[in-house]
């Protein structure tokens, strides 16, 4: 199944929730959506469940107008943030719970909701009810009854968001793998950068109700095409500074400057605005014609396998993404390499010029 | 067809309309109906303006009806509110055996009959065979509520109390619950005193309900009526004749429904001015209070 | 300020104990020193409430005794020993302004007028909490709340120390780390006893300089960051720190080599020699970022088959399948990633060795 969605408006009491949303998700795909809290996230995957109409615009499932079909009618699965499980049913009447309404017979339901409760390891509780489970454990029971009818279309709004980071990290793998096994459309909401990147697949970024990118997901990390993207698909934040290319050199701030050499050469003289991810800022030189910068250390922020320290470039916050553990005092000297070939290049009013592994295209946003 | 999906959610409340309108808007008219119109008999009736209306205004007896009534809501919840908040401070914080049993204790009196009430007191403040009657008469002080004014008030007050006490602790009771353990846990190592403790987390807390409380007390005894009526009668003389009271007299004794229907929306309007009153003052307590 | 005994701490929430697994903390036995950052790290239910709560007053253990320096403070209520506490969600007197919430524990106490202005604006002023100073608290946004909480706290000089459970739950992701670059300098700037609930390793690494680990009850561990991640001393440690976690695989000793399958790793003479004579279900660890990964034959190297690859755009994290086990290995953004067969070394420097879930090493205390 694939489903389009055409020019989706949705207005609620003046406000644009959803603006000229476009979209098309062919049959079997993976698709993240990126966006900040109230991004319009979930009214997006709400009009795609049917449990919501859009002000204006179509939703098509293989060309057929569904718009305003309701979710009953329609072959979707939901799970959202909050665990949501009948409280009074067992974990294994909580997963059959979807094959009973259908009338499934008993044998076959026994036989999928084990496969089922296998994959999530849901198997030596299924006599608990949903209040003695830990949340890790109820999400994933949520999990397991949207998995139980073989929908067209799974829809998963932020469901790892109330979960801690090491239940997620497994629970992420887990989904990966569930999902690989599916031809079902899958579209999955999250604010994390980095739970969008583990998925691959699709990415749609979203911002203030509009799609601003969309496109494969470790493309569109590599080229955001405007800074409002790079700034959402980052974590630790990206950094930019402003900066101007000159006809015989490139000057960023006040005192990083280096020969201007391809790609920037291509460019016109004037002010730009520069990116750099955190991790291609180094504590060590790593090239003949890396560049230094010089600062005093804010925090250093640890995450048990990588460290972000934070400093002051040119007035601007700037984050050194280090592997392994470095526990610098804050206020302490650091000096960071950086070289020139790993900078993003942006117009002055947002667009992409240049991207570091040079697939850049100005055209800017495009839809899939 | 669009408009009309787009406005289904309306048939939902059409029942609370229904409801609504039977209970409170088509009495209310009616009585307005009475209160302009000069009524002799059936299909007799005479547009009278606001002659009724005047009428009961300058109705010496309705004025001290209204400061008698007013006299008798102000120290009920002088009383009331104090001792339902130290009640609800006294009762077992813990979920158990021994909160259940306090709960239904003090529930007790809001489950008997408002007229049940009134008879029961008669019979307790008895002087001959009434607990409390005998008992006060045995210490050699005479005790007589049909008697004296000032005996009849305590009577009816104390009545008050005893019955609607119970609903004030019960909902500071519940303002109390809501309030986050962590919040003592603060306050203990701030090493703050009982009272402060008092002063500036649990009565700020219990603002909510409290205001609730006293809205609700306020109402009830203002439009008191079963009790005085089954007890005192609005006697003696006339000193526990309340607003409620003199109206079923003017309505029921003396036939008089224009006035009385004057009288009833002169009533509800105090009513709801005292309301709105209190209302903006807690308003404006919270926003202005700086301390 | 003072130092923290904790002096065979054990606690059960049921009354009559015989199990030792019905104990929400077990043998707790430690000394946590004066002027330390602390952090307590561990998923839900490991205990670590539990202990906070023990160390503030709030519970009395079920045995075992809580040291202040050399006073007993076992049986102390919270208020008499003379702690500060900042609670998950902001704890606030509503109804005050800034200036007197942060006076409260002052006045309680009986300071004198002059006094408290004085001790309030020195503590505003670390804040940065001086322009809200005559604002009622109840309108302020969640991160100044938490501040006040915090201030509360420090404005009495004899604070022992500073208790945090969880305090930046309920702040925005971009405030967090503004909070806790305030909350380390004020550690740097006063050096006061904190002790900091959480279960977010971010949140502990970057806060404290020793990382208490709690799991089922026990202290795991008491760490640096980089001890933590260089040397966990106890399988949970591995996997609960760093993402993703270290990798594990059962093994045995052969020749002073580590057996995986057909495949003799080669490790250190010592830890060869310990491996040998310790007892118990024996592991290799490793952890993703030490494990060397190639496209092409190298030295030395195992060769084992690619699983699945996971962009994760700094770096990749590839899964092999390695003698019939899982291994992650992670490798640099720019790095070839191998197809079909890959080859791994593993760095003799990284190898630790786990016997019963506990780490192989030289007896020095303990």
């Amino acid at each position: 199944m694939g489903l389009t969605l055409e020019r989706i408006n949705k207005v609620v009491e003046g406000e644009h929730h959803l603006a000229d949303i476009s979209l098309d998700l062919k049959a079997g795909s993976r698709h993240v959506i990126l966006g900040r809290t109230l991004a319009g996230k979930t009214s997006l995957l709400r009009i795609m469940a049917g449990l919501d109409r859009p002000t204006s615009g179509r939703l098509r499932v293989d060309g057929q107008d569904v718009t305003g079909v309701s979710v009953r009618k329609r072959s979707v699965a939901m799970v959202y943030q909050q665990f949501i499980n009948y409280p009074s049913f067992t974990v294994y009447n909580n997963i059959a719970s979807p094959l009973k309404v259908s009338g499934v017979p008993a044998d076959e339901i026994k036989e999928r909701v084990m496969d089922t409760a296998r994959v999530l390891h849901l198997e030596p509780m299924l006599d608990r009810l949903p209040s003695e489970l830990s949340g890790g454990q109820q999400q994933r029971v949520a999990i397991a009854r949207a998995l139980m009818k073989d929908t067209d279309l799974l829809l998963l709004d932020e469901p790892l968001v109330n979960l801690d980071y090491k239940l997620r990290e497994e629970l992420l793998e887990e989904l990966q793998a569930i999902f690989d096994q599916r031809k079902s459309v899958v579209v999955y909401t999250t604010t994390e950068p980095s739970e969008a990147l583990k998925l691959g697949g699709n990415i749609v970024v979203m911002d203030e109700g509009k799609v601003l990118q969309t496109g494969e997901t470790s493309n569109v990390y590599r080229n955001p095409a405007t800074v409002k993207t790079a700034e959402l698909f980052s974590d630790p934040p990206i950094n930019f500074f402003n900066g101007r290319i000159e006809a015989d050199k490139v000057v960023i701030g006040q005192d990083l400057s280096f020969s201007t050499q391809a790609p920037f050469n291509t460019l016109e003289t004037g002010s730009y605005q520069f990116g750099i991810r955190p991790n291609h800022l180094f504590l060590n030189p790593q090239a003949d014609d890396d560049v230094q910068i010089r600062s005093k250390v804010e925090i250093s922020e640890i995450n048990g396998s990588e460290t972000f320290i934070h400093f002051k470039f040119d007035g601007c916050q700037t984050v050194l993404h280090e592997v392994g553990i470095d526990t610098r005092k804050s206020g302490s000297d650091i000096t960071a390499y950086v070289n020139p070939k790993y900078f993003f290049v942006y117009s002055q009013d947002g667009n992409l010029l240049v991207s570091p592994d040079g697939q850049a295209s100005p055209a800017g946003q495009g839809e899939v | 067809m669009k408009k009309w999906q787009d406005n289904k959610g309306w048939l939902f409340i059409l029942p609370v309309f229904l409801i609504v309108a039977f209970s409170a808007i088509v009495p209310l008219m009616t009585v307005v109906n009475y209160s302009i119109q000069d009524i002799f008999g059936p299909g007799e009736r005479v547009f009278v303006g606001t002659e009724w209306f005047r009428e009961v205004l300058t109705d010496q007896r309705l004025h001290e009806a209204l400061w008698r009534q007013l006299l008798f809501s102000g120290l009920v919840l002088l009383i009331e509110m104090p001792l339902g908040i130290a009640i609800a401070l006294l009762m077992p914080s813990k979920k158990g055996f021994g909160a259940s049993v306090v709960l239904v204790t003090l529930a007790l009196p809001l489950l008997i009959p408002w007229n049940v009430i009134g008879t029961i007191w008669i019979i307790f403040t008895r002087p001959d065979i009434g607990l409390m009657g005998a008992t006060i008469n045995a210490l050699g002080l005479t005790f007589d509520h049909t008697a004296s004014g000032l005996h009849a008030w305590i009577t009816l007050m104390l009545m008050e109390v005893w019955h609607w006490t119970p609903l004030v602790a019960l909902l500071a009771y519940a303002g109390l619950q809501s309030i986050p353990p962590a919040y003592y846990q603060a306050a203990k190592i701030d090493g703050a005193s009982a009272w402060s403790i008092f002063r500036y987390i649990q009565l700020p807390k219990m603002k909510g309900v409290l205001t609730i409380a006293l809205l609700l007390r306020f109402m009830d005894s203002f439009l008191i009526y079963a009790e005085p009526f089954v007890l005192t009668g609005g006697g003696p003389g006339n000193t526990t004749t309340f607003l409620s009271i003199y109206l079923v007299k003017i309505a029921v004794g003396q036939f008089d429904l224009g006035p009385a229907g004057a009288f009833s929306i002169i009533y509800f309007l105090i009513v709801l001015l005292f309301c709105y009153l209190f209302y903006q003052v807690l308003q404006s307590a919270e926003e202005g209070e700086q301390s | 300020m003072a130092q923290i005994f904790l002096d065979e701490i054990a606690h059960s929430y049921l009354p009559e104990t015989q199990k030792e697994d019905e104990y929400a903390l077990k043998r707790i036995h430690n000394i946590w020193e004066d002027g330390g950052a602390y952090a307590l790290l561990g998923p839900s239910g490991c205990g670590k409430t539990t202990l906070l709560n023990i160390i503030s007053g709030l519970l009395v253990p079920s045995s075992g005794r809580v040291r202040f320096d050399d006073t007993d403070v076992t049986d102390l209520p919270p208020e008499k020993r003379n702690i500060a506490q900042v609670f998950q969600f902001p704890v606030l007197y509503d109804t005050m302004t800034v200036f007197n919430n942060l006076a409260f524990p002052l006045r309680n106490r009986g300071f004198d007028k002059d006094y408290i202005d004085r001790r309030v604006r020195e503590v505003a002023q670390i804040l940065e909490l001086e322009p809200f100073l005559n604002k009622k608290a109840a309108g302020l946004g969640a991160d100044a709340k938490q501040k006040i909480s915090l201030g509360r706290g420090l404005v009495r000089e004899d604070v022992a120390a500073i208790l945090f459970d969880e305090p930046l739950t309920v702040i925005d992701p971009q405030l967090k780390w503004q909070l806790r670059c305030k909350l380390k300098e004020i550690h740097e700037k006063l050096k006061l006893t904190l002790i900091y609930v959480t279960h977010d390793q971010v949140e502990a690494l970057t806060f404290a300089d020793k990382i208490v680990v709690m799991y089922e009850g026990w202290i795991v561990q008491i760490g640096t960051p980089q001890e933590l991640f260089e040397y966990p001393n106890h399988k949970f440690v591995g996997y609960f720190i760093g993402s993703p976690g270290m990798n594990f695989i059962p093994c045995s000793m052969e020749d002073g080599k580590v057996k995986i399958g057909n495949s003799l790793i080669p490790v250190d003479e010592t830890t060869a020699r310990l491996a040998n004579a310790a007892e118990g279900k024996l592991e290799l660890g490793i952890r993703p970022l030490y494990l060397n990964i190639s496209d092409t034959p190298v030295d030395g190297a195992f060769e084992a088959r690619v699983k699945g690859v996971e962009d994760q755009g700094s770096h990749r994290i590839v899964t092999v399948d390695f003698e019939g086990h899982p291994l992650k290995a992670r490798i640099a953004e720019n790095d070839t990633v191998p197809q079909g067969k890959a080859y791994l070394t593993f760095p003799i420097e990284w190898i630790r060795l786990f016997a019963d879930e506990h780490l192989i090493k030289e007896n020095k205390e303990n």
